[in-house]
């Protein structure tokens, strides 16, 4: 039949280049299997496997665990496809070709149920990881026990951090103390955008929603200073939003409290609101006595964000016009600053769960 | 197409050629696909049913009499449509104009009483920018309102071929498709009925 | 809007203001060749008007190819920009937007259309069908598509590309968050384009449900026409899914609604959710026929039948049921419950079972086959690794725990294009090779074709497989840039390295296409590979004559062409001829859909008089198609001789 003429002119002419294909396939698919662990080595040690507290751990322990069993899938693949491609090539006398052979109810079953055993395997740390993220870490000893976990306000804002101590009394933007040892309760929330804290040598990230609020354990186990930023896309200013985390020893930290409790500014209402403008903040980071909180809480007021835009005098612009400018009152000329705005949140811890798990049905 | 012409005479009119054949299961095809439509409406309604903001409830807004005119409008529409294709079967050309344009006089009904539902609202100060409540409100009912009008236009234009052709397998194909999109939009209905009005009036 | 008459066409960056005069030039080229050689007349009879599967299959396949290229250009650019710390190619604007594109291109108007266009031209042929159930919808889908697709493509020289990236993630795309027209392009383009992609959904399934031919069962389908059958229905079911959630975030930019709004209690994260109840099922659109694909290359080279052919057809059925389970896992870090999270990891790393079944169902198709390295199969071969990384970092990403670290990382970027790209860009390199004889009657260099596919396979790894450690190391997705300090410079440079030597192959592939054209050997058979085992290849001819099969084919088992071939049968010889009913051409689709084009630009400006204008053309052009009672035309059975005699020749 012309098949057969065909395919063996054909053939022959290939045959050379599929056998010098094969060689260069080999070192191909070594090489890339070698370059994970030599890539691991050669590097310095990435952020997320080099954990800092016992958040990331658990979350590096897990990577670690499925990163094993990953490779070892990889190389049963890799070796099979190479063992078939060598064997099986096209060659004269092919006494091995037996077209007939089109199933096997062992094999199929084989390569059934170990993938269902590996996804049991791998879903039983998964599951209790997940559940153990949902608490803030277990203390180490008696007396860390007795202390509750330092609650903070992250407020993500286009495009630029404020952490709020409402303990302390106290607000940050651009970057956080943290004492070591203690667990931190992240109160999440956004004035605008969806953003998401992350800072990757103390755990993983978590989504910041203007008018709703999410809850993120971290703990630094080590002192240093660890890069903090907004995970999620949020627009021009996405870049710069970014912040350093000094996590220093209990005392150190309750310096540092006092230190801005004595000397930072009073935040006025005013300021805040400028905050909200979208911008990178010029000023780098900056520290206040008092709270937003005493105005506005974003995750029970969504809209917040867009009355203050109008009443200082805020546009949104085409990000192609030709004239930016924005023409933002000074305080005297609003009326609104001029009276009290503060508003009670005391009943704030009583429906912060149910808010926040609502919001997602 | 290329689709053979073999014509069964056994079978109903509208089932007689190969492309009144596909035409039909074509159209059911999209009907799944509409139903997929409706689903994602009718989950959003009720991801923002409660989401008022300073807005009213549906219970301030909705009134039970017109509704149930609404409903019964679109239901006898749905039978008398079910009388034009029975007429259909009997070869009885006047009968299916007459009948469906009573379907489409009773579908004209419904869509009068939804625009006045609509303008009365307006008129109490309940628009689409009230809030996430109203706005999936108004677009979940444009919707299946927009569907009703379509399918009235389409109609119409239905009855012009039929007049000029009479039955034959291409138009009863044609007009038998018209008529599962109006018992669709019929059953469409009969859900909003219940997810929006009567679960509004009762919370 | 007010927008001002000198923001109407963007101007002052000069790689735009480049574009913009290339395109100038391109257009007055293209027209000048089409008058000069006074081809006009032929493109709109034979081609845009056309209503043949094969035509409409190979006008999406070259759009696809277009898109190809402008969605590379933008990934090449915003490597450039991430090349080394502190870069000032592009501002971030300029970079968000290119993203954007990039992502929005590559899915929605190169990946689908590609697949689309294979599909267009193989599986009526496979199923032994002269056309698709429905030729006037399918010319309206090919429409519908090319005018989203431009719609899409001017933004970025007429008022500025969407910037909210390709998810279009509310409050972000708002008014308030992000004025201007760009959003509007993105929810009016894919809009009008998904339009198309329903109809092309609902016409292939009832096309493989309905004009089989005789004897060919649904369990004796080629594996690519079950794994479009499959992916019609997911089509039918995400995409209204897709059609609701852009008009809501269209009726929230234009109309004033407030569903996913910051005010008026909207809930931006309702959108989240719908835009994944789409979008993972997507990914599924996208790869499952580029399974099939694969399937058909491996078979016809290792010379064997599909191994577990029944396995393989409950594994893609079992795929796409999950595939409208797991949408959750785009969102682990929402805040969830424990409870929610559990169960989205449990079901996204339960479709690895499936898809790890077909790996090996691949393999085994090859043991004791006969295995020939053409390019197609080079393609199909290197799909098998390249996958499986892919694949099992999703594994690791299906882990909602480690997923908090990985989410928004470049890990996470490096997994999608190392299943995007080596599923589906490989497969529609692959199946374009593989069946470039039955499309245009000559096969492609096969020596320039190795080059190609040494050249990508090198670049697409060196590109990508860096990335998962810039995510380890904490590189967030869609930064434009970064600081020295934060050493991901060496990685990145890799990079981007990588991206250029894709770059490289699409250029040599192009070229490919070109010397082909002039040098390659005219195929003289309808079985170029001499090797074809479905019905695709059972054609007179290399390119199949208008009406596809003189005589239609009757099927007994799988790859029933290679049985045929073994008996010795030719069904399409010596046989009494009949008249051939075809469907006629029309012009309705090409016009409405420009008007939905028009009516979509002026939505963007919100220029509503153009909306409604466009409306009311569209209706007038769907009551002359209800009027239209033009039943198509027959083909004389002596024509039909002719033809197969120039065929058999």
């Amino acid at each position: 039949m012309q098949r057969e003429n065909g395919t063996f002119v054909n053939s022959g002419k290939e045959r050379k280049g599929s056998r010098r294909m094969l060689k260069k396939l080999k070192p191909l698919s070594l090489l890339l299997f070698l370059a994970l662990p030599l890539m691991l080595a050669g590097c310095s040690t990435p952020e997320v496997l080099d954990p800092k507290g016992p958040v990331a751990s658990q979350q590096s322990d897990l990577i670690i665990l499925s990163i094993i069993f990953m490779l070892t899938i990889v190389a049963v693949v890799f070796v099979l496809l190479t063992i078939i491609l060598v064997k099986y090539r096209e060659r004269k006398d092919h006494d091995k070709y037996s077209p007939e052979l089109h199933g096997s109810m062992l094999l199929e079953t084989i390569w059934t149920i170990i993938p269902i055993i590996i996804v049991v395997i791998l879903a039983v740390p998964t599951v209790r990881t997940i559940y153990s993220l949902e608490k803030a870490p277990e203390p180490k000893s008696a007396e860390a026990a007795s202390e509750d976990p330092l609650v903070i306000h992250a407020t993500s804002i286009n495009w630029k951090w404020v952490f709020t101590y409402p303990d302390e009394d106290i607000e940050t933007v651009n970057y956080l103390h943290i004492p070591i040892h203690r667990p931190v309760e992240f109160k999440l929330t956004s004035a605008d955008s969806m953003a998401a804290l992350w800072i990757p040598s103390l755990g993983g990230q978590k989504y910041n929603m203007a008018g709703m609020q999410t809850t993120l354990y971290l703990q630094a186990d080590e002192a240093g200073v660890y890069d903090g930023r907004n995970a999620n896309f949020t627009g021009e200013g996405f870049n710069e939003q970014r912040f350093k985390v000094y996590a220093e020893e209990e005392a150190d930290y309750q310096q540092w409290v006092e230190e801005v409790q004595n000397s930072a500014p009073e935040l006025t209402q005013y300021e805040y609101d400028n905050l909200l403008i979208p911008g990178v903040y010029d000023d780098g980071t900056a520290e206040f006595n008092g709270t937003h909180l005493q105005w506005i809480d974003h995750s029970k007021n969504a809209e917040y964000t867009l009355e203050a835009w109008d009443r200082l005098g805020y546009e949104p612009k085409n990000p192609h016009a030709k004239d930016k400018s924005q023409n933002i009152l000074p305080e005297d000329e609003i009326p609104y600053y001029q009276q009290d705005n503060t508003v009670d949140y005391s009943d704030e811890d009583m429906d912060n769960n149910e808010h926040a798990h609502a919001s997602h049905e | 197409m290329a689709h053979d012409h073999n014509v069964n005479p056994n079978a109903p009119l509208e089932y007689q050629s190969e492309v009144g054949r596909l035409n039909i299961t074509g159209f059911w095809t999209f009907l799944g696909a509409e139903i997929a439509l409706f689903s994602t409406l009718f989950a959003s309604y009720f991801a923002l049913q409660s989401r008022v903001g300073d807005g009213p409830t549906s219970t301030e807004m909705f009134e039970a009499g017109l509704v149930m005119i609404m409903t019964m409008l679109l239901l006898t529409s749905s039978f008398t449509c079910g009388i034009a294709i029975h007429e259909m079967r009997a070869n009885n050309v006047k009968g299916v104009i007459i009948w469906m344009i009573i379907t489409l006089i009773l579908g004209a009904g419904f869509i009068g009483y939804e625009l006045y539902e609509f303008v009365h609202y307006v008129h109490e100060g309940v628009t689409l920018s009230t809030s996430a409540h109203w706005s999936i409100f108004f677009i979940l009912l444009g919707t299946h309102g927009l569907h009703v009008s379509i399918g009235i236009g389409w109609i119409i234009l239905l009855l012009i071929q039929l007049a000029r052709r009479g039955l034959t397998p291409k138009t009863a194909s044609k007009v038998f498709i018209s008529s599962l999109y109006w018992h669709f939009l019929d059953v469409v209905w009969i859900f909003i009925f219940t997810c929006v009005y009567l679960m509004g009036m009762v919370s | 809007m007010d927008l001002k008459w000198n923001e109407f066409i963007i101007t002052g960056d000069p790689l735009i203001l480049g574009a913009q005069i290339s395109i100038l030039l391109g257009s007055i080229a293209a027209v000048a060749a089409l008058t000069y050689f006074k081809k006009w007349t032929w493109l709109w009879k034979e081609w845009l008007t056309s209503v043949d599967h094969k035509k409409l299959g190979i006008m999406y396949i070259l759009s696809a190819l277009l898109m190809l290229f402008r969605g590379g250009v933008d990934g090449l650019m915003m490597r450039t920009q991430l090349a080394t710390p502190n870069m000032e190619f592009l501002d971030p604007q300029h970079y968000n937007e290119v993203f954007s594109t990039h992502g929005v291109i590559m899915i929605i108007f190169m990946a689908m259309p590609f697949l689309i266009g294979l599909i267009n031209y193989i599986v009526p042929l496979q199923i032994g069908a002269r056309d698709v159930a429905f030729p006037f919808l399918n010319n309206l889908s090919f429409w519908t598509f090319f005018v989203g697709m431009a719609l899409f493509n001017i933004s970025f020289i007429i008022g500025g590309s969407p910037d909210a990236g390709w998810t279009g993630y509310t409050p972000l795309a708002t008014n308030d968050f992000s004025p201007g027209p760009g959003q509007n392009y993105y929810l009016l383009g894919i809009q009008i384009a998904g339009i198309g992609t329903l109809m092309t959904g609902i016409n292939f399934f009832v096309t493989i449900l309905k004009m089989r031919t005789k004897g060919m069962t649904l369990m004796k389908m080629s594996m690519f026409t079950w794994t479009t059958l499959i992916t019609m229905l997911i089509i039918i079911f995400a995409f209204p899914v897709l059609t609701v959630a852009l008009a809501m975030q269209t009726f929230d930019r234009l109309f004033g609604s407030v569903l996913f709004t910051l005010h008026g209690d909207g809930n931006p994260m309702l959108w989240v959710n719908l835009f994944w109840v789409w979008g993972h099922p997507e990914v599924y659109i996208v790869i499952l026929p580029a399974f099939g694909i694969f399937s058909e290359i491996i078979s016809t080279f290792a010379r064997k039948q599909l191994f577990a052919y029944k396995a393989m057809v409950v594994s893609i059925v079992t795929i796409s049921v999950l595939s409208f389970l797991v949408w959750v896992h785009h969102f682990f870090t929402m805040g969830n419950s424990a409870e929610a999270n559990s169960f989205f990891s449990i079901t996204t790393m339960a479709i690895s079972i499936p898809t790890g079944v077909k790996i090996f169902n691949w393999l085994f198709t090859m043991y004791r086959g006969r295995i020939t390295f053409t390019t197609p199969m080079l393609w199909s071969l290197a799909f098998i690794p390249n996958f499986v990384i892919g694949g099992v970092t999703g594994v690791m990403l299906a882990m909602a725990a480690a997923d908090y670290q990985y989410h928004n990382t470049y890990f996470l970027v490096s997994h999608f294009h190392y299943v995007l790209i080596s599923g589906t860009v490989f497969a529609c390199f692959a199946g374009l090779i593989y069946w470039y004889p039955k499309m245009f009657g000559h096969k492609m260099n096969e020596k320039i074709g190795k080059w190609v596919f040494w050249i990508f396979i090198i670049g697409f790894n060196v590109c990508f497989f860096p990335q998962y450690f810039l995510g380890l190391d904490g590189m967030p997705r869609r930064i434009s840039t970064y600081l020295p300090e934060d050493g991901w410079t060496g990685l990145n440079f890799i990079s981007t390295v990588g991206a250029f030597l894709m770059g490289l192959a699409f250029i040599i592939f192009v070229y490919n296409i070109y010397y082909s054209w002039r040098y390659a050997p005219r195929e003289k058979t309808g079985d170029a590979w001499g090797l074809g085992r479905n019905l695709e290849w059972a054609t007179s001819s290399s390119i199949p004559p208008h009406y596809n099969f003189a005589v239609l084919p009757e099927v007994t088992g799988l790859d029933p062409y290679w049985d045929m071939k073994e008996k010795g049968l030719d069904q399409q010889k010596n046989v009494d001829y009949k008249p051939i009913h075809m469907p006629s051409n029309s012009a309705v689709p090409a016009i409405m859909s420009v008007l939905m084009g028009f009516a979509g630009f002026g939505l963007v400006f919100h220029w509503y008089w153009m909306g409604i204008v466009g409306a009311i053309g569209i209706f007038i052009t769907m009551i002359v198609r209800s009027f239209d009672y033009n039943d198509g035309y027959y083909i004389s059975v002596e024509e039909i001789k002719e033809t197969e005699a120039k065929a058999n020749k």
